[in-house]
């Protein structure tokens, strides 16, 4: 086990790494944009003077590097600083925009993993079945079709159609979790039809990938039913690549739902991304950004760990 | 040994087709088949010959892109190919048992050992989990793993070799089956293991009176396995025989070329002049991975125009020594020597002209070649690297090469490794090594993935070019019939430390260093009671202590 800890707390090391790396690359980009803030946030007819005294507010007089430092150290407790638009804090702002977008990528998650992984074993399987052909030409074509048109399709079907859900997911507060599920119906429909393709290819392709291997022959000459060949002597060597591609998919489900919230009109942290962009309003995009950048690491390093306890060299060595 | 002489398994005119580009094509021929209760039989041939897919065939079973195309299978009045896949399956579980080559490979890394012990009997009813428990571990006791009762209950990776197989042995035994198929069981085992695993099957196949099929290229092996040999060569029968007819008289010219196979030797030199410079010549090297010490105190020399066979089991420390010599792996101490001139550590800072002179051929032809390159590129690169030929000059260099091989040039020139033979593709191998015209080159155990009369070729082939060509080898191996056939001197090796060296007809003859003659006395003889004597000599708590000592 001590191996195990060893490369776990390598991984969460070389994670660190890389966000402080993606918190520099987002920092310089909005540093890169022309023109600067000031100019930025107040247009083109602004006078100089006013320029430079929104500068002194702002801190931009100050170099770069301090400023960034200065932000980093804000981030790290929670402090990304105050909205340009409505100086509110901006953690004030994105928390339960997050919280919003946590809700939706669970609800879909929650659906869309252990479906895609039971296709993609139904797949593996029934392989070269109708089954299967079906399952690979329904899942491709959804993930084939951009999501705002997926969330379209099914607004166009499942709302005017037939209005059995609303077509738009706005939450309020006061309601209840039932009513919650029923408003992101649609949204959630959309992710899970976007992100079941890639598992489930992944899930299929891992399993059929070791049904050539030696101890799945012994298996099937030991007697045992095709499908606890599938389940039991492939699936616990096929969960690296797996675990790999879930996470993935996860991530997506966080930080690629732009559109779909869009579709929806859903109050998560995509949309506050976009309205953020358009409003020329920084300090929210930064911290936006680098939301994003962290649940991909986590998300990934999570993935690796999964991947590392999977594999029984590691958990159990000699 | 008593006998019920009731037929259990007939395989009447068996014929099976292999898919290839598409098309089916026949690669058993109608193969007739018998065996009784508690008898086994071995079945022997060469890569190719049919062996394991007739065996398949015995319990049904078609590998994908095989199928079974005519003929009829009867296990105990059931005939096999006309029974339900379901019904199969249960038969496969509880009456007919798989003993693969690889027990590695063949355990599923994912579960402990005792828990695919206990699969098929579960599965099938015949005990419950615990009882197959208590059973696994008394039969673990019978085939004399090491702490049976603690061994089970861990994952296949942490169990070494040779115990796997027993383990595999074991399960195999798990529903008492009437018959069980060996594939190749002790094929990829070192000698010392082999017999301990040898031994283990005879003994539990004896005990349960069950019939086996012992499938095997291993003439000498089979001779103490099995009471009946079938000889197969490309899907076909050749003869059958009881054991001591076959190793006495065998009746067809094939037969009579495989039990010939062994005889090759080298000419005997005279000892190299110690005096002379050694072309190679390892001095006190010691190398590690990482922290991991692998090497200690290596010294040999290799002169010119000679053989020095390194022998030991694996894990010993002989490819390693190679990696040394070639600078793969530079030794932490201790120097290598070319020509009396001591060489950089690293590959990387030796010159051009110091890499030519020392070249190697791999043990696996098949992925030792690139498969997209022709076999005219194959051999002509490092002759136009080294040799900095060009146009002609070089298309006359490879023919030159090609014949030196043996190998009809105008046939192999444009052609790919995929379309030649294994003992063709190992042909490629020696010509891309001496295209480089070296002075010094390692053959690690370049003949061990090849057939025997394969493998006599490519010795035979190493003979004459170093008689041409005057060139040095380090022979890495570990089958001593191979040392005998080739070898000058001999290098034995264990945990990284030389144990003996010496010219090869010392090593040959007593007194031996103990080490060297277990290993000597347990490469098998094709004498079908070298088993027995060898096994009353050593006692058998002596094949437990060679199975423990092997463990630590």
């Amino acid at each position: 086990m001590k191996d195990v800890f060893g490369i776990v707390a390598k991984r969460l090391g070389l994670g660190l790494v890389t966000l402080l790396i993606v918190s520099i690359i987002i920092f310089g980009a909005v540093e890169m944009l022309p023109g600067d803030l000031a100019q930025a946030v107040l247009g083109q007819s602004a006078t100089p003077e006013t320029v430079e005294a929104m500068r002194k507010e702002l801190g931009l007089d100050r170099p770069a590097p301090v400023r960034y430092l200065d932000w980093l150290k804000g981030a790290v407790t929670g402090d990304f600083g105050t909205s340009l638009a409505n100086k509110r804090p901006v953690a004030e702002q994105i928390g339960p925009r997050f919280a919003n977008t946590l809700f939706l990528a669970a609800y879909a998650a929650v659906i869309a993993v252990p479906l895609s992984i039971g296709l993609g074993i139904m797949a593996a399987l029934y392989r070269n079945s109708v089954f299967d052909r079906v399952a690979n030409v329904a899942t491709l074509t959804s993930i084939s079709s951009p999501e705002f048109f997926v969330g379209y399709i099914l607004v166009l079907f499942l709302a005017v159609l037939n209005p059995l859900f609303p077509s738009i997911s706005s939450l309020s507060e006061d309601m209840t979790l039932a009513q919650k599920l029923e408003r992101t119906f649609l949204p959630a429909l959309t992710l899970v039809l976007v992100v079941t393709a890639h598992m489930m290819r992944m899930t299929r392709a891992a399993i059929i990938n070791l049904l050539a291997s030696p101890y799945i022959e012994m298996a099937r000459l030991k007697g045992v039913p095709n499908w606890r060949v599938i389940t039991h002597h492939a699936l616990p060597n096929a969960w690296a690549p797996v675990i790999n591609v879930v996470a993935l998919n996860l991530a997506y489900l966080i930080t690629g739902v732009v559109l779909v919230e869009v579709v929806f009109v859903y109050p998560g942290i995509g949309q506050l991304l976009v309205d953020s962009v358009t409003a020329r309003d920084f300090p929210v995009v930064q911290a936006s950004c680098l939301i994003f950048a962290s649940t991909f690491i986590i998300l990934n390093l999570l993935a690796d760990v999964g991947a590392i306890l999977t594999n029984p060299r590691l958990r159990h060595p000699k | 040994m008593a006998r019920e002489k009731s037929v259990l398994l007939e395989i009447k005119d068996l014929h099976i087709e292999g898919r290839v580009d598409e098309k089916w094509i026949e690669i058993v021929h109608g193969v007739d088949l018998t065996l009784h209760r508690g008898e086994v039989l071995g079945l022997i041939g060469e890569s190719g010959a049919g062996k394991s897919t007739i065996g398949l065939a015995a319990m049904g079973f078609a590998r994908d892109g095989c199928r079974i195309s005519g003929g009829s299978i009867e296990f105990d009045g059931m005939e096999l190919t006309s029974t339900p896949e379901s019904d199969l399956r249960v038969l496969r579980g509880s009456r007919i048992a798989y003993v693969a080559q690889s027990a590695a490979a063949s355990f599923n890394p994912s579960h402990k050992i005792i828990d695919q012990y206990t699969e098929a009997p579960v599965q099938y009813r015949i005990r419950k989990r615990m009882e197959s428990q208590e059973d696994a571990i008394e039969l673990y006791r019978r085939l004399r793993l090491p702490n049976p009762d603690e061994i089970g209950f861990r994952y296949p990776h942490q169990v070494s070799g040779g115990q796997l197989q027993r383990a595999m042995t074991a399960m195999a035994m798990s529903c008492r089956p009437d018959l069980i198929i060996f594939d190749e069981p002790t094929t990829a085992l070192d000698v010392t293991t082999q017999i301990e695993v040898l031994a283990a099957i005879r003994d539990i196949v004896d005990q349960f009176n069950t019939a086996a099929i012992y499938i095997t290229h291993d003439l000498a092996v089979v001779a103490q396995m099995a009471d009946t040999i079938k000889v197969l060569l490309k899907g076909d029968e050749v003869e059958q025989a009881d054991t001591r007819t076959m190793l006495d008289s065998p009746q067809e010219e094939y037969t009579k070329s495989l039990w010939a196979v062994r005889s090759f030797r080298s000419a005997q030199k005279t000892p190299a002049d110690p005096s002379e410079t050694p072309v190679v010549s390892m001095k006190n090297v010691d190398a590690a991975y990482g922290d991991i010490k692998v090497l200690e105190d290596i010294s040999f020399d290799i002169h010119s125009g000679r053989t020095v066979a390194v022998v030991g089991e694996s894990g010993s420390g002989k490819s390693t020594a190679a990696r040394c010599i070639t600078g793969l792996l530079p030794p932490t101490s201790g120097t290598i020597e070319f020509k009396g001139e001591v060489l950089p550590a690293s590959y990387k800072d030796r010159t051009k002209d110091q890499l030519r002179q020392a070249q190697m051929i791999y043990q696996m032809a098949d992925t030792a070649l690139n498969p997209k390159k022709r076999i005219s590129e194959i051999i002509g690169r490092p002759a136009a690297f080294y040799g900095n030929l060009k146009g002609a000059d070089l298309k006359k260099r490879v023919d030159e090469l090609l014949d030196l091989i043996e190998l009809e040039p105008r046939q192999f020139y444009e052609r790919f490794p995929a379309e030649l033979s294994g003992g063709q593709k190992q042909r490629i191998g020696i010509a891309r090594a001496l295209a480089a015209d070296p002075t010094f080159i390692i053959c690690d155990e370049v003949t061990s993935a090849l057939d025997q009369l394969v493998a006599e070729g490519i010795l035979r082939l190493l003979d004459n070019l170093q008689q041409e060509l005057n060139l040095a080898y380090m022979f890495i191996t570990h089958d001593l019939a191979t040392v005998r056939a080739i070898a000058d001197e001999v290098v034995v090796m264990k945990d990284g430390r030389i144990i003996e060296k010496g010219p090869k007809d010392e090593m040959f003859t007593p007194p031996h260093d103990p080490y060297t003659d277990l290993l000597l006395s347990s490469v098998p003889e094709m004498d079908p009671d070298w088993l027995t004597t060898l096994l009353e000599e050593r006692g058998v708590d002596n094949v437990g202590e060679a199975a423990r000592d092997h463990q630590s």
